[in-house]
């Protein structure tokens, strides 16, 4: 038998519908790969192997009737930001040790409604707070990519970095992700994986641990535009417990993989030329524009003045409201608590020693630009400029663009504990220079493998749509998948 | 605008995370390398420009006042690292 674990999940889909395999064969299979692979890779912080079994028998079950839903027996990873109902949910911190919800979040709750099997849960950056895997508690997750002809070990991105490193590593079929500022798009660029964004709202927020609740959005990580198509559609849908889930119907994503962009307009955002972004990054640019445009898409140039502004609004925005959402880790409720002289102490000693130092670092920053005389000179300041950069691009939309096309990342994968970022932390935070617009402007994007840098690495292009345009987003990616026809599985080392 | 040792203190009083005094210069250095990247959010013109609310353009849905969820105090103590009789146990608050 080939190795079930190698297959997209629309295969693994189809070869389970048909009976070709159960649901048993392939969850043991993506099993057995985690227990050889993560003591090197470190993507999962928790296996829930008897469980995915129990869940795997039942979709065969219900397989062997003809009956099941969308993601009868596919076996899946789940990010650990997302609450699951006795089963560690820790955000990778160690504020939150020992922490077993009482209840499911809802997006889980809709991937386990379509028959959706639980691997285990995914290491991340803690509170999704990093872009390269590092600030979890639990440790780095090495990308299963190297540069060709050396062996030093690569971050895969972050904060999805457990998600992107075990779909690129087949020990899963696909994963849950968040994305505050570019948590999905970046690790799946540094992976060479799809990983998409949809529009703020379209994914229930419940039961998401909350990081910054204005700009939090969960997604998919997968290894084709398709599985990404797929994966959404269970995932997405309304939710009352969420006060700002979209009351919209769930469009048939899968169904606009293949639509092309014959007809489409194409904008290509100046401001995204980065002084000093490296040569290849503007090769794979132009390259991903003539591939769009010999499929009979228009080519825009545009402008989105704003762009610049992005990345420090977003570093008051975020760190605000996750100052305000992290109050709650105070060791009384669950977690960690530790003991003081007395109720002060407890807190401010349990949030010191729970609370890593990227996380502190934000909370600190949060506290600050919140804080009595500041308020309308950082926070009121950068909402207002929130303001202007939505207005861009709702300017180019409706001049008639109907997607934006621009890199994923400034660079490659890079080094586990490189010197320069750690030494700087704005450096660290420029990864995401390009996503964070989308974030601020509550839009859909979407990132694709689309080249490789000189070392063999992959590299990522970035399509930002409209709000609620995820399709057109899976049709101009499928364009980019199909036209580089590239080979983007790491070779196996682990 | 540049933060002070006792700014870097007094922060940490009100986001409740400790501060010792050996971690003051490094919180310090940090703190003002990120003022200092988002300091050109000042040439910004901001004149007459709404504070974003909403990223989406849609109202807060309401809905009726009435309970609608509760009832299992000890599923909501479950995870406490102390509690007794479903509530929380802290230390003393009140001399």
């Amino acid at each position: 038998m080939t190795d079930l674990t190698r297959l997209t999940l629309a295969a693994a889909r189809a070869g389970l519908k048909s009976k070709d395999f159960t649901s048993l064969e392939l969850t043991d299979a993506y099993l057995k790969a985690i227990e050889a692979a993560n003591p090197k890779l470190n993507a999962y912080v928790a296996v829930t192997g008897e469980q995915a079994r129990n869940m795997a028998k039942a979709s065969d079950a219900k397989l062997q009737a003809g009956q099941g839903g969308a993601l009868e027996g596919v076996p899946l990873g789940i990010k650990d930001l997302f609450a699951t109902k006795g089963v560690h949910t820790q955000a990778a911190s160690h504020i939150l040790d020992g922490f077993k919800p009482e209840y499911e979040s809802t997006v889980t709750s809709n991937l386990w409604r379509d028959g959706a099997v639980m691997l285990g849960k995914l290491n991340m950056d803690e509170f999704a707070m990093g872009s390269s895997n590092e600030t979890s508690y639990y440790g780095p997750v090495i990308n299963p990519w190297r540069a060709e002809g050396s062996n030093a070990q690569l971050v895969p991105g972050g904060s999805s970095g457990g998600s992107a490193a075990a779909v690129a590593a087949w020990l899963c079929a696909g994963a849950t992700a968040t994305d505050t500022g570019g948590s999905i798009r970046q690790p799946a660029a540094f992976t060479g994986t799809v990983g998409i964004k949809p529009t703020y709202g379209r994914c229930s927020r419940w039961g998401v641990v909350a990081f910054a609740s204005s700009l939090d959005q969960a997604g998919p990580i997968a290894r084709t535009v398709e599985d990404n198509a797929i994966l959404l559609a269970s995932m997405a849908g309304f939710d009352p417990k969420d006060s700002t889930s979209v009351e919209l119907a769930v469009p048939d994503f899968a169904a606009a993989v293949e639509r092309g962009v014959k007809g489409l307009v194409i904008g290509i955002p100046k401001e995204y030329r980065m002084d000093g972004m490296p040569a290849e990054i503007e090769a794979l640019w132009q390259q991903g524009i003539a591939w769009l445009k010999a499929e009979g898409a228009e080519i825009r140039d545009i402008s989105l003045p704003h762009t610049k502004y992005a990345l420090p609004a977003y570093y008051i925005v975020a760190p605000a409201e996750a100052s305000s959402n992290l109050a709650r880790y105070d060791g009384v409720k669950y977690g960690l608590r530790v003991t003081g002289k007395d109720i002060t102490d407890m807190y401010e000693l349990t949030r010191a020693k729970g609370f890593g130092a990227e996380v502190r670092r934000r909370l600190m920053i949060g506290t600050y630009v919140l804080s009595a005389g500041y308020y309308d000179a950082y926070y009121v300041r950068a909402q207002k400029i929130r303001t202007l950069i939505k207005r861009d691009f709702e300017l180019a939309f409706a001049a008639g663009v109907d997607t934006i096309l621009t890199p994923a990342t400034p660079s490659a994968a890079f080094g586990i504990g490189d010197e320069d970022m750690n030494a700087d932390p704005v450096k660290m935070y420029l990864n995401d220079v390009f996503t964070v617009t989308v974030n601020m402007a509550g839009l859909p994007g979407i990132a694709v493998p689309a080249g490789k840098d000189a070392g063999g690495l992959p590299l990522g292009l970035q399509l930002i749509g409209k709000p609620f345009d995820e399709e057109t987003l899976f049709a101009a990616a499928r364009v980019i998948e199909r036209s580089a026809a590239t080979d983007f599985s790491p070779k196996p080392w682990w | 605008m540049s933060i002070d040792a006792a700014t870097v203190k007094r922060i940490g009083r009100l986001a409740r995370i400790r501060v010792e005094e050996n971690e003051v210069e490094k919180y310090q250095g940090e703190l003002n390398a990120m003022l200092g990247f988002v300091e050109q959010l000042n040439e910004v013109d901001v004149t007459g420009v709404e504070a974003m609310t909403s990223v989406t353009p849609m109202t807060l849905r309401r809905r009726e006042d009435v309970i609608t969820d509760g009832g299992y105090a000890e599923r909501i103590v479950a995870n406490a690292p102390l509690s007794e009789d479903n509530f929380f146990m802290v230390p003393k608050v009140v001399e």
